[in-house]
């Protein structure tokens, strides 16, 4: 018996979002007293591979094939069975990011296994295994009892933390038996978001809307996202209004995030939106509208115009950071 | 080729979550019900590349898991422009059961393109089209934000951690969408929803397919204590109260 966490790395490195899910996958395996595997598919260098033991996995296994550097489904479904059929694992964790749905659930489907997407903790009981996960956008939750020999679960976001639990890794190579037959997705061109924080991951999210009143506004936005080491964020008009990329738009329609500290600079607080960003530990919004809806989820507020107040929180923020 | 659309039926975004009494279910009462928000962006582009692919599309359908109730929202997507519906018999208990019971009606009516969207706006899921795909042994292509026919070939968009690939398929496949693949959904016009209601809603008995997880309870997030506010003219006590009280700057 075994848990098994499915973790990712970009060029080789590993970054936060890996470490939170082998932290989780870490307590699961400690509450039900098994062992924790890491599975990880692409050119990683061993010494990156063996930091998945400062989280609690004493085993990583790498694959490296060169077929498997693009995702396709079918076939990273079929390594990954092959790595929880060697390992024995009853309970297989993914992020809840695009490969975690891109894969999890063909992995369900071909193993039987259960499984509960968007986990927000760890099981609440193992008998019966019940997690709980939020439900209609982060409106409610529920708690899910799977009720299989094996489960899966994909962790939200920033739900759970990063937990050092230092054990040494062995770290091996998995040669799973895939043949050209297996994949059948071709990529022809890639795009990559490259030196940006991702915003799925981030700290800190700056975000605005149609309250900023056009995209050339953006440069305080910008501005104080780099000061802050954050990512950027919008909501659906402005996304719509190709004001700024899609990629940025949060909510119900858009991203889901959880970061610590979230700001919403001229953003309504529309129920859709705020769907998307309701488990922001701290949530702090600037608008002109002292009954924006906005306020009735925030930390912190200010009632007033984003231009003049913008300019004035980036200085400030600077003065404290120099201290 | 024919394009088959799967539905969800979920409560209208600006719901108001209220619990049953006992936490053991959503209060369903008094809710509007709409088509899950991606499934009618797949149904437009759908629509979409019927209209614009000459003979190469012969008809696009929907299917749709659920008892009665759900039939007014299969009617809308008639409306809408959908050629003909399904609905399988059978209140789902989890998304493994949707999928299975997808997978008997596609077995028994083969689809070239099968589309899904990313995730239903109620239970969150992530999970039919995925478990869809497993289920037929079909291709699946997961966050397709662009999809169009190419020489044969299907041509999508899809966005990964970081970054976004263009990628080339061949049918059949499952085709997993989210926002960007149609820039609003169709809304139904008075002569759609006149031919809506002769159009073909065909009832499937359950294949009897088994579910993997059920419910416990459920519960809402705790109330959010009031929001601290700080005079415009004094931005620096914000950073203050960032920086000594949250300490998150
Ligand atoms: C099915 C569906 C799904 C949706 N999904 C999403 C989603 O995922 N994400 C999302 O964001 N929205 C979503 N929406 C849209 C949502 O309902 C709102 O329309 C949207 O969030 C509003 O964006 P906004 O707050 O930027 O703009 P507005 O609602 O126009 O608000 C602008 C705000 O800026 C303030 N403002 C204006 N000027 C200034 C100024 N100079 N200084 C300070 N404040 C100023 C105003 O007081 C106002 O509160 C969805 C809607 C539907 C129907």
């Amino acid at each position: 018996m075994s848990v098994l966490v499915f973790i990712e790395h970009r060029e080789g490195k590993f970054h936060k979002g890996a470490f939170e899910l082998v932290s989780y996958a870490s307590r699961i395996a400690n509450d039900m007293g098994t062992s924790l595997v890491a599975l990880s598919l692409g050119d990683v260098p061993s010494d990156e591979l063996s930091k998945a033991g400062a989280y609690g996995a004493g085993k990583v296994l790498n694959v490296n094939d060169s077929r498997l550097s693009q995702l396709d489904n079918a076939a990273w479904t079929k390594v990954i069975e092959q790595a929880v059929q060697q390992e024995s694992a009853t309970v297989i964790v993914m992020a809840s990011g695009f490969t975690g749905k891109a894969i999890a659930p063909r992995l369900s489907a071909r193993l039987r296994a259960g499984m509960v997407a968007y986990a927000t903790a760890v099981p609440s009981s193992y008998n019966p295994f019940t997690v709980r996960k939020k439900t209609f956008s982060g409106k409610a939750f529920s708690d899910v009892v799977i009720n299989t020999p094996v489960r899966i679960i994909t962790l939200a976001p920033n739900a759970f933390g990063v937990h050092e639990a230092p054990v040494t890794a062995e770290v091996k190579q998995f040669t799973p038996s895939v043949t050209d037959a297996d994949f059948t997705t071709k990529v022809e061109s890639s795009e990559k978001f490259s030196g940006k924080v991702l915003l799925t991951e981030a700290d800190i999210v700056v975000s605005a809307g149609r309250g900023m009143k056009g995209p050339e506004n953006w440069g305080p936005i910008e501005e104080l996202a780099s000061v802050l080491g954050a990512a950027t964020a919008c909501s659906r008009p402005v996304a719509d209004e190709g004001w700024r990329p899609h990629t940025e738009h949060v909510g119900q329609t858009g991203k889901v995030i959880a970061p610590n500290v979230y700001f919403a600079f001229g953003i309504s607080g529309a129920i859709q939106h705020v769907a998307g960003i309701s488990s922001s530990k701290v949530i702090i919004a600037v608008n002109k509208d002292p009954e924006a809806p906005i306020f009735s989820v925030a930390d912190y507020g200010i009632v007033g115009d984003v231009q003049k107040v913008l300019p004035q929180l980036i200085q400030s923020i600077k003065e404290v950071k120099a201290q | 080729m024919n394009i088959l659309v799967c539905l969800s039926n979920v409560p209208d975004t600006t719901t108001r979550i209220k619990l049953a009494a006992d936490n053991s279910k959503v209060d369903l009462s008094g809710i509007q019900w709409v088509i899950n928000p991606w499934d009618e962006l797949a149904l437009t582009r759908a629509l979409e590349i019927k209209e614009t692919t000459g003979t190469l599309v012969g008809k696009v359908s929907v299917a749709m898991v659920g008892k009665t109730e759900v039939e007014p929202t299969l009617r809308k997507a008639l409306a809408i422009g959908a050629d003909d519906a399904f609905r399988v018999d059978l209140d789902p208990a989890d998304a493994f059961q949707v999928a299975a019971e997808l997978a008997g009606l596609i077995k028994a009516n083969p689809y070239e393109i099968i589309l899904c969207g990313i995730e239903s706006s109620d239970y969150n899921g992530s999970m039919v089209g995925g478990m869809l795909s497993e289920l037929l042994g079909y291709t699946s292509i997961s966050s397709v934000s662009s999809l169009s026919l190419q020489d044969g070939k299907v041509a999508l968009t899809r966005e990964i951690d970081g970054g976004k690939e263009t990628i080339s398929v061949s049918a059949p496949l499952v085709a997993i969408v989210q926002k960007g693949i149609a820039i609003d959904p169709r809304i139904p016009s008075m002569r759609g929803i006149m031919a809506s209601r002769t159009k073909p809603l065909s009832v499937l008995a359950s294949c009897g397919s088994p579910s993997l997880t059920s419910f416990g309870n459920f519960s809402l997030p705790v109330p959010k204590s009031a929001c601290r506010m700080v005079d415009a003219e004094n931005v620096p006590e914000l950073v203050r109260l960032l920086h000594s009280e949250a300490k998150v700057i």
